[in-house]
């Protein structure tokens, strides 16, 4: 992998480093809460993969717009959603973002650009190709980041999707997030090319193989696929080549993955990689460090203890919000 | 001033009146530029509106479908064209899944100002994969407007009221219908969603009808009617949301109903309509309710075979005859 050049301050990455924590201590406290039988319905955690979410999201402007998917909390936390209202809405309370009606699965903050999580599998791809087409009919200079897994580049909303955005030059990026693993199935059990990225070919786009657990690789692709969309030249496809640390959701507790493969990447552990990055360059001490996991430690806390006192829905409220 | 114009006229006014009032409002969809659409409801737009507003897409209807979620997310108001009813099928995740549901999934936060227009092209032997009317597939899904125009008067205003209107909208034509004339104001108007027409009026009989089937049901009203039976004939026009309290009024009056409509008939629209009279209006019922519907099978291309398996007047003549025993 190059040597990440990139243009952000030390507050900036400290901010990286802080948000990817952030990411895992809720999904930490979202398993918590699972065997407290705190969380209603099924949850996909984040763990390990902090560094794509950060990375790309620390790339766009506030007024951008995501998609995102089934493991979508930390594309959330990354574009700086509330998380006592994600853990309240996971919880399936009124004071979540979706009072209730979504679940993990469809935790959105529009006035943010966070379109939605997604419970299908490649159903953002045409979203977002959609999202950058109205910024085009509004002559906006918006970007929409695309994120999906390598399960969805085989769903044929991917070439739909990334087809029709290359052929209008729409300012898109598409974010494969390959975790090497469907629930159960490997990657190179279904699909026909090494690497996602190869993918970017047939569309005459840009694809970006990146070391997924390194968020200043991450961001510095970023920045220049979101330039190049934004600056009118098309969509690019960036493949995050990471790792989940935990079966495919909390319902699913047999792991087919082997140990010796989920170790190795373990201790390739995106936080700990960065953390490292930061000491070296005297970025961050020790008292700084325990500063930033004490705050964090804080907001999760301050999250769980939100979520847990917040009211369930009313009943009569099932019946509103079909229609605007 | 009321002039006479076609029915794909009166939808390409509305596109053109809408695409005019609001620069957000865009068409996409396959050979709608150049061509101006199979059926001539986009004809102009290319030249009037340029290709940035105008859209000719791949032959990809998911991406599609998917596009115009994702643009009416972003603010805009989308108008996406399937050529055929039956091409919506390929489409179905985006439909049913995402535009139908995301104002519920997100608690109410997004809204789908999305319009899905597309063409039921029975009775002129395109076959089973060109043939179908899909509307009660539409309407069994929460979030969603469909919509079934039946004159051009109701093309044109039901197209510029879907078009404002902020939740996804089914909007279905008919090959049959797009030549046919009829009296369109010059001004600008909008029609009621929901909103049904009473086309005749009469004390024996209440005739509901859908799309095209409305002309078909008028025609055996004439029918019957010069043996004196007079025969009520109403368009809901919204099959989603229906209005029901003037299909209940009615056959309150008349104590008779037959319900026609194209769709196959298992689960079909007309199975909702006698479910909402028969928890509604049952006590005043003087005979049992007769559903004239496409059979259960698809769509032969033989004309003699097609002409079997479609509604038509004297299948509705005959279902009139029967309820009034």
């Amino acid at each position: 992998m190059a040597t990440p050049d990139t243009n952000l301050s030390t507050d900036q990455q400290l901010e990286l480093y802080r948000s990817m924590l952030l990411i895992r201590e809720f999904e930490q406290a979202v398993l918590a809460s699972h065997e407290k039988r705190l969380v209603q319905g099924p949850a996909h955690t984040y763990i390990g993969m902090e560094a794509s979410a950060v990375g790309i999201c620390s790339a766009l402007l506030d007024d951008d717009y995501l998609t995102s998917t089934h493991r979508g909390h930390g594309h959330c936390i990354a574009r700086g959603l509330d998380v006592k209202r994600m853990l309240a809405e996971i919880f399936g309370r009124a004071t979540g973002y979706c009072k209730g009606k979504g679940g993990s699965m469809h935790i959105a903050d529009v006035s943010r650009g966070m379109l939605g999580a997604d419970g299908i599998v490649g159903g953002g791809i045409p979203i977002a190709t959609g999202a950058a087409l109205g910024c085009r009919v509004r002559q906006s200079s918006q970007v929409v980041a695309c994120f999906f897994g390598e399960g969805a580049t085989n769903q044929g909303s991917f070439h739909e999707a990334i087809n029709l955005a290359a052929i209008r030059k729409l300012p898109v990026v598409f974010v494969c997030e390959n975790n090497h693993w469907a629930l159960s199935a490997g990657f190179e059990v279904t699909t026909a090319v090494a690497n996602v990225a190869d993918r970017a070919a047939a569309y005459s786009i840009p694809g970006h193989i990146v070391d997924g657990n390194d968020v200043l690789a991450v961001h510095t692709t970023a920045v220049e696929a979101v330039q190049r969309a934004r600056a009118g030249d098309g969509p690019s496809l960036i493949e995050n080549k990471t790792y989940r640390w935990e079966p495919h959701s909390v319902f699913n507790t047999k792991d087919p993955r082997p140990p010796d493969e989920v170790a190795e990447w373990k201790a390739r552990d995106p936080i700990a990689r960065f953390r490292k990055v930061l000491e070296e360059q005297d970025a961050l001490s020790a008292d700084q460090d325990a500063a930033i996991q004490k705050a964090v430690a804080a907001l999760i806390e301050e999250a769980v203890e939100f979520a847990t006192n917040s009211p369930e829905p009313e009943p009569a409220e099932a019946m509103a919000d079909i229609y605007a | 001033m009321a002039r006479t114009i076609t029915y794909s006229e009166a939808l390409n006014e509305a596109l053109h009146e809408e695409m005019q009032r609001d620069a957000n409002v865009f068409v996409l969809g396959e050979d709608i530029a150049v061509l101006g659409g199979l059926f001539q409801v986009t004809k102009d737009l290319l030249d009037k509106y340029g290709p940035e507003r105008v859209i000719d897409t791949p032959i990809s209807e998911a991406a599609i479908a998917g596009a115009g979620v994702g643009a009416a997310l972003a603010g805009t108001r989308p108008v996406i064209e399937f050529q055929f009813n039956d091409f919506m099928t390929i489409a179905m995740d985006q439909i049913v899944n995402h535009a139908a549901k995301l104002r519920y999934m997100t608690g109410g936060q997004a809204a789908v100002p999305l319009v899905m227009r597309a063409a039921i092209c029975s009775g002129i032997g395109m076959g089973a994969q060109h043939s179908q009317s899909l509307e009660a597939w539409f309407a069994h899904v929460p979030g969603l407007i469909v919509i079934m125009p039946s004159t051009p008067y109701a093309a044109k205003g039901l197209l510029k009221a879907a078009i404002r209107n902020p939740n996804p909208v089914v909007f279905l034509e008919s090959r049959l219908l797009y030549a046919i004339k009829g009296e369109v104001p010059e001004g600008e108007y909008l029609l009621d969603i929901p909103g049904s027409v009473m086309v005749r009026e009469g004390g024996d009989v209440t005739v509901v009808a859908t799309g095209r089937m409305v002309s078909v049901a008028t025609s055996a009203a004439e029918e019957v009617g010069r043996d004196g039976t007079e025969v009520e004939v109403i368009d809901p026009q919204t099959l989603k949301p229906l209005d029901t309290a003037t299909i209940i009024e009615s056959v309150k009056k008349t104590g008779r109903l037959v319900i026609v409509n194209e769709g196959s008939r298992t689960c079909g629209y007309a199975a909702e309509i006698a479910a909402i009279v028969s928890e509604q209006a049952l006590d005043f019922l003087d005979a049992p309710i007769e559903r004239v519907t496409a059979g259960d099978v698809p769509m032969p291309v033989a004309k003699v075979l097609e002409r079997a398996v479609l509604p038509g007047r004297d299948d509705v003549v005959g279902a009139i005859g029967r309820v009034l025993g």
